[in-house]
């Protein structure tokens, strides 16, 4: 639970700068209507996410994310399985 | 909620655009002059984006190949390549890439978006690695959809991204093939090829190169990039279309690897399609054979390419990274860029609109194609029209 936590406040750290003003993220978040976050930014935050936790993150996986926190949960389990 | 509702947000950015931009969408070619000239809402305009590299549309040996076939063969071959839709004359051209290309085995596919389809949907499989240029074209991307295979991105043209990634993924041991193009349709760009075969064979993947854009106008021989890089031996598959410097329909991936022909067995995409009628095979044919006698027809499209690369630079207008005859003007507002656009068509120009989210860096392009059969006199009409528009901003 607590890793979970930590997964969910990184990505909220990188998102960050990719929003508006000081918009507050929260989980329940959609990742493009809510944030705004078209193509071009994912792959930027795509390679991010990449770096910081270490994995490969497939474009499969994240056609069902939706939120901020249905991605942190996906990138927790890929952070488990790359372990 | 209605079936159609979910296309609201398209149809509201639609009308945005018919209102700034009414032709846009609805452009039909009235008539057809010549390999670069056409008739376009009643008046004479330069055709200076429809990928026509080498003006063989209408080259007399082309047509009167695909006339020669209509008359032999009829109109269409009214089944799969896996069923009755596999004449001699496929046969025929399967040899002919493959000579062309000095490699074993090659398979025609009805077109270029099908070849990819059938290429990454079957090739590739849920346990394999795709690992992607983020620029590719979206028959790269459907096809993987389409085969389940886990796809994985690079930076575009970037090679440190590339090896970053591979080194990450040979963890899970499983096959990888690299996709990417060798001549981008968007920004005109090659792929810093050399570099990425060497990091394919350092990390024992596989590498896949859509030659779309490139097959007849790069290389000394036409090949594409993978010649022209002088790295043929380390590309395991090329792909390609007849409809660009061919003039025809159709497409086709050629390899060393026989196990090629089991593709034709495994792949949807091919086995559940009608085969490329007689006439685009014929056109198809004629035209590799002119690719192969006609080296100058390569050259005078890099003259009249490099030329207006040359003046649009000048003129201080974004283009893309290096001269091609793919040449993208950027604009980062969509609404001058229709402006653009409606002001070269005004002064007889027709060149192609991209608009984001298509394009790679948000911007919108006005994307122009050069042709060997344009005349520099025509190259100039182009820059004069576009020096016009500058102009008027």
């Amino acid at each position: 639970m607590k890793a979970e936590k930590v997964v969910l406040e990184r990505i909220v750290e990188i998102l960050q700068p990719f929003v508006s003003g000081k918009m507050e993220i929260t989980p329940g978040m959609d990742i493009e209507s809510d944030l705004a976050i078209d193509s071009l930014k994912s792959m930027e935050i795509l390679a991010s996410l990449e770096d910081v936790f270490d994995i490969s993150i497939p474009l499969n996986v994240l056609s069902e994310v939706r939120t901020v926190e249905e991605l942190a949960v996906q990138i927790q389990k890929l952070v488990e399985a790359e372990k | 909620m209605g079936l159609f509702d979910k296309f609201e947000n398209i149809t509201a950015s639609l009308n945005v655009i018919e209102q700034q931009c009414c032709a846009f969408f609805n452009i039909i070619i009235e008539e057809i002059l010549s390999a670069t000239e056409a008739v376009i809402n009643g008046r004479r305009v330069i055709l200076a984006g429809t990928n026509n590299y080498l003006g063989l549309p209408l080259r007399k040996e082309c047509k009167e190949a695909a006339c020669r076939a209509i008359e032999k063969e009829g109109t269409g071959t009214t089944g799969s390549r896996m069923a009755n839709g596999t004449y001699s004359s496929h046969v025929a051209l399967e040899q002919d890439i493959s000579d062309f290309y000095g490699r074993s085995n090659t398979i025609v596919f009805t077109t270029g978006y099908s070849a990819n389809l059938a290429m990454l949907s079957t090739l590739v499989g849920p346990k394999d690695i795709v690992l992607l240029d983020a620029d590719c074209h979206a028959s790269i991307y459907d096809g993987c959809r389409l085969g389940g295979v886990q796809v994985y991105r690079f930076r575009h043209n970037d090679v440190d991204d590339l090896e970053k990634r591979l080194k990450r993924l040979r963890k899970q041991d499983t096959n990888i093939l690299i996709v990417l193009e060798g001549l981008y349709s968007m920004l005109g760009d090659r792929a810093p090829l050399r570099e990425i075969a060497s990091v394919k064979e350092e990390y024992g993947a596989y590498l896949l190169v859509d030659e779309a854009h490139s097959l007849g106008v790069l290389g000394n021989r036409g090949r594409g990039l993978s010649e022209e890089a002088g790295v043929e031996d380390a590309v395991d598959f090329i792909v390609g279309t007849f409809s660009k410097s061919l003039g025809s329909v159709g497409g086709f991936c050629t390899s060393n690897h026989k196990e090629l022909e089991i593709i034709r067995y495994a792949s949807r995409p091919y086995v559940f399609t009608a085969s490329s009628s007689p006439a685009n095979i014929a056109a198809a044919k004629a035209a590799l054979e002119i690719i192969r006698r006609e080296p100058q027809l390569r050259e005078r499209l890099w003259e009249n390419a490099d030329a207006l690369y040359g003046r649009l630079k000048e003129m201080g207008f974004r283009v893309g990274p290096e001269p091609s005859p793919i040449i993208p003007v950027r604009f980062e507002e969509v609404a001058r860029a229709f402006s653009a656009w409606n002001r070269l068509l005004d002064q007889g120009v027709y060149v192609n609109m991209v608009l984001p989210p298509a394009t790679p860096d948000g911007t919108a392009l006005l994307r122009c194609s050069l042709s060997a059969a344009h005349t520099m006199e025509q190259v100039e009409k182009i820059a004069g029209a576009f020096s016009a528009v500058r102009d008027f901003e």
